[in-house]
């Protein structure tokens, strides 16, 4: 029976039993004082993600991702682009998680467009906004350049970025704006998070801004280091091989 | 399957802050208690290790920690007639989803409220007269005062370990603390954390204005503390992975290092975690409570019956819970009457945000509440006569943010988002970055309210709270005050760019960057029935052995946070019920 049917069902008529022993769902736990049991259920192990193959992008969209995250965060003399800090790989696992379908969404209807301090109404996903948006995104650049986004010069993809990202190249199936914010953010973030998620190699985001990571304790610096420079290797949880 | 559990004498529905407060004070005095939590269990060793810990992305970026939207969510909209939509992504008000509650991941800033807070109305009339409030503006008195509150607060700090430097003990000012604060019988547990960069420029330049500087009272403990319950909590070490987070070094007070390590001793305390509970059950009447009815995680209906039953599952969650049931009168916006949802408030957020030229800010060695503060514009603590408006705000420089994710839009004006020149801007930005927050009162308004959504359901087919509410004018107009303070302070620091901020001049949403997780009201103590849930003690008045407790008893807020307050005011409660109810089991005022 499914969860819903059950409650209502159970509400309308109220029908407890008492039973000899307590029931033991599946999930759901008891913790008795004294009896010395409450530990956590240990979350699962961290691990580096596995950048040798694609788990949600086709190679193609891959490619394009990279090509858009590079104009993005550009290589230049304070550190490398995206595609080389590894963005892509983390976008794509990303995408492939709970983050890409969206898992902590409340998606029940009716789905109704609302006023803009309601907040984002839509229930579709990254995943799926990436898989629609890249296609868009192309058609776009075909109808203005008639080649790919990849095959234009540095000074096109960045004019034709700020299109996307003010709404003046408009898509059919998302708003182009909307997948402009998602495309910003998600760049940022594998360029800053920690290198187990696939990206910010060599810690390369954090370098940049002299972020020190994971490193936990400034009891030593909180003062003697006010308003100083702090030159100091920084730190993540795990590297990557 | 539905099942029954045995009774219990008391039945807790949420294990947050005010839960596991209450489950130390009942349990000590030997009742059977029973809590019904609808996240996780959550150990500080397990869960939050300083070796996986120190992760941004599934900090404060994915929100792991939090209640997510589809579990439950809140419907929103700003007034009468609009329809609310519900808030589908992670939005502000950031709730917790553990053993622990948001006193697991909250910031810690760790306030007893003034004593005008508690007494809003007479002390307004007394000093200004109804002419000072503008139209519809909801004020009433608590039924408790802060002198009644005090050896509660006190109480309350020690099991928290809290730090900070007291500024009145006894009646005597004290050097270094906040002049404007209810007198206290015995100085903080440890004292004040070292102060940031910003948080030093702040004092200086608040001090050359002629204002009165102090260290933010807060949860991240001062030195090595054996607390009233015997716990040993660490010194915090400034880790920057504070709000959002768990802490890992037994630093930043939390029912899960503060109280539950005791709680788990006592063979009169179960917990039922991952258990969501719907309903709260009374006698036909609607006289007598008789216990809870919850949902497990094979979605199974469990009965927990109790002589004694005690709602703390935080504002929103405390007032959908009694609409559920069917207990107490639900407000109706039309004429003013009924009282469950009535009262609500949030807080009136303004901002200072300032670039430095070539400053080292080390954004990264902060706490949850590294903020250095002036009450020189808080509640009554200035003469409001012509200004129109009741109330103010705390003004801070509050150090909590240097995670690089977080940050990388904070750019000083003009400056690209993305490119070469992002990069260039964030480099710089990211260590000339400083912001003061002025956290302002919200005093509650007949237009701002909580209900059932007619339209939109939970998981299990039950109605979402509705939120209806905007800012009023008396919000508009504090903070347009406290914005101007706080531009004027962050000139007076040195900052190159300065801008000012208040929320309160655009429609209220919950997804405003920066904004407040704090809402209040909704099952308001009082003292009248018609304009209150529940008396002085947090009984409800009609059904005598309910008590919800938290800041949804609150009728205003203040230029604060809230959790000392949840503290002082469930003590208060415990009280009350061990040393007057369960020898006389009935309402405890009697009109
Ligand atoms: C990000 C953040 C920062 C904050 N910073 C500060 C600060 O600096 N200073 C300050 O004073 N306050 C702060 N607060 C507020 C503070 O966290 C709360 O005031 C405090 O935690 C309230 O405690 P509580 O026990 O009343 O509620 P909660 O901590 O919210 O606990 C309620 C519990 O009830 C459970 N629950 C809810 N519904 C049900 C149900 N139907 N069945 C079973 N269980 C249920 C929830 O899972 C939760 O564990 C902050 C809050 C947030 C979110
Ligand atoms: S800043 Fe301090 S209290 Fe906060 S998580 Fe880090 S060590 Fe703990």
């Amino acid at each position: 029976m499914k969860r819903r049917d059950v409650i209502k069902g159970g509400l309308v008529l109220m029908a407890t039993s008492t039973l000899a022993s307590i029931y033991k769902p599946a999930y759901s736990k008891t913790y008795v004082g004294g009896t010395g049991a409450w530990r956590a259920t240990p979350p699962p192990p961290l691990s580096v993600v596995d950048a040798s193959r694609l788990v949600y992008l086709t190679p193609d969209e891959a490619k394009l991702v990279g090509a858009i995250f590079d104009v993005l965060i550009p290589a230049d003399e304070l550190g490398m682009g995206a595609t080389e800090a590894g963005c892509v790989t983390f976008l794509d696992h990303q995408l492939a998680g709970p983050y890409g379908t969206a898992a902590k969404d409340y998606k029940l209807g009716p789905v109704v467009e609302g006023l803009p301090q309601q907040g984002p109404q839509s229930i579709m996903t990254p995943a799926e906004i990436y898989r629609k948006g890249l296609v868009e995104l192309e058609q776009a650049a075909h109808a203005k350049f008639n080649r790919s986004f990849m095959e234009l010069s540095e000074e096109q993809k960045i004019t034709f970025l700020h299109g996307i990202e003010n709404g003046a190249i408009a898509f059919e199936t998302l708003k182009s704006e909307q997948f402009f914010v998602l495309l910003l953010q998600n760049v940022r973030e594998g360029y800053l998070a920690d290198p187990m998620y696939g990206g910010n190699r060599d810690m390369v985001g954090w370098k940049l801004v002299g972020f020190p990571g994971a490193i936990y304790d400034y009891r030593d610096w909180i003062v003697s280091k006010r308003g100083k420079k702090i030159d100091v290797h920084p730190v993540s949880l795990l590297g990557r091989a | 399957m539905n099942y029954k559990r045995p009774k219990a004498d008391v039945v807790i529905v949420g294990l947050g802050w005010s839960g596991s407060t209450m489950a130390e004070e009942l349990t000590r005095a030997g009742l059977k208690v029973v809590a019904i939590e609808r996240g996780a269990w959550r150990d500080t060793s397990t869960s939050f290790p300083t070796t996986r810990d120190p992760d941004e992305l599934s900090g404060s970026v994915r929100k792991d920690i939090l209640q997510a939207p589809v579990t439950e969510t809140y419907t929103v909209r700003n007034k009468v007639g609009q329809t609310a939509l519900p808030m589908r992504k992670y939005h502000n008000l950031t709730l917790g989803n553990n053993v622990g509650g948001a006193g697991t991941h909250w910031a810690g800033a760790s306030w007893r409220w003034l004593p005008f807070d508690h007494q809003p109305y007479s002390h307004v009339m007394q000093r200004y007269g109804a002419g000072q409030l503008v139209d519809g503006l909801i004020l009433q008195d608590w039924g408790v005062t802060y002198n009644d509150l005090e050896p509660f607060y006190d109480r309350f700090e020690k099991i928290a370990g809290t730090s900070g430097t007291a500024g009145v003990i006894n009646g005597q000012r004290q050097p270094g603390g906040n002049p404007f604060e209810g007198s206290r019988t015995s100085p903080y547990p440890t004292p004040a954390l070292e102060r940031s960069r910003a948080n030093v420029l702040f004092a200086e330049a608040a001090t050359r204005l002629g204002y009165h500087p102090f260290p933010v009272p807060s949860a991240m403990i001062g030195a090595p503390y054996k607390n009233a319950l015997g716990l040993n909590l660490a010194p915090c070490t400034y880790c920057g992975y504070c709000q959002l987070y768990g802490c890992g070094n037994w630093s930043k007070s939390s029912p899960n290092i503060c109280i539950l390590p005791v709680l788990m001793q006592r063979p009169n305390f179960t917990v039922v975690t991952e258990c969501e509970v719907i309903r709260i059950n009374t006698t036909p009447d609607r006289k007598t409570a008789t216990g809870v009815t919850f949902v497990d995680s094979d979605g199974n209906i469990g009965e927990q019956p109790a002589d004694i039953v005690i709602t703390a599952t935080f504002t929103l969650d405390n007032t959908r819970l009694l609409l559920l049931s069917g207990i107490s009168t639900p407000y109706d916006v039309a004429s003013g009457q009924g009282v469950v949802g009535r009262a609500f408030t949030f807080q009136t957020l303004s901002w200072g945000f300032m670039f430095f030229e070539n400053e080292y800010l080390n954004p990264f060695m902060n706490t949850g509440a590294l903020a250095t503060q002036i009450d020189d514009f808080n509640g009554d603590n200035f003469d409001h006569t012509g200004l129109g408006f009741i109330g103010g705000a705390g003004i801070q420089s509050l150090s909590n943010q240097g995670l690089p994710i977080g940050m990388a839009g904070l750019l000083p004006q003009g400056s690209p988002q993305w490119g070469k020149g992002w990069k260039q801007a964030f480099r710089k930005g990211y260590q000339n970055y400083a912001q003061i927050q002025g956290q302002g009162t919200s005093f509650a308004h007949r237009e701002q309210f909580l209900d059932l959504d007619p339209t939109y359901k939970d998981r299990f087919g039950q109605p979402l709270l509705r939120i209806t509410f905007d800012y009023n004018e008396n919000d508009r107009r504090s903070g347009r005050f406290i914005r101007d303070k706080c531009v004027e302070i962050a000139r007076e620091m040195g900052a190159t760019q300065v801008g000012g901020d208040s929320f309160a001049d655009r429609p209220y949403s919950g997804y405003t960057p920066w904004d407040s997780s704090h809402v209040q009201g909704g099952v308001v103590m009082g003292e009248d029935p018609r304009t209150s849930v529940q008396n002085r003690f947090q009984q409800n008045w009609d059904v005598h052995n309910l008590f919800v407790i938290g800041a949804s008893s609150f009728p205003n807020n203040a230029g604060y946070n809230p959790t000392v307050v949840v503290g002082a005011t469930t003590l208060w409660t415990a009280k009350a019920i061990r040393d007057l109810y369960l020898k006389n089991p009935g309402p405890l005022v009697r009109l």
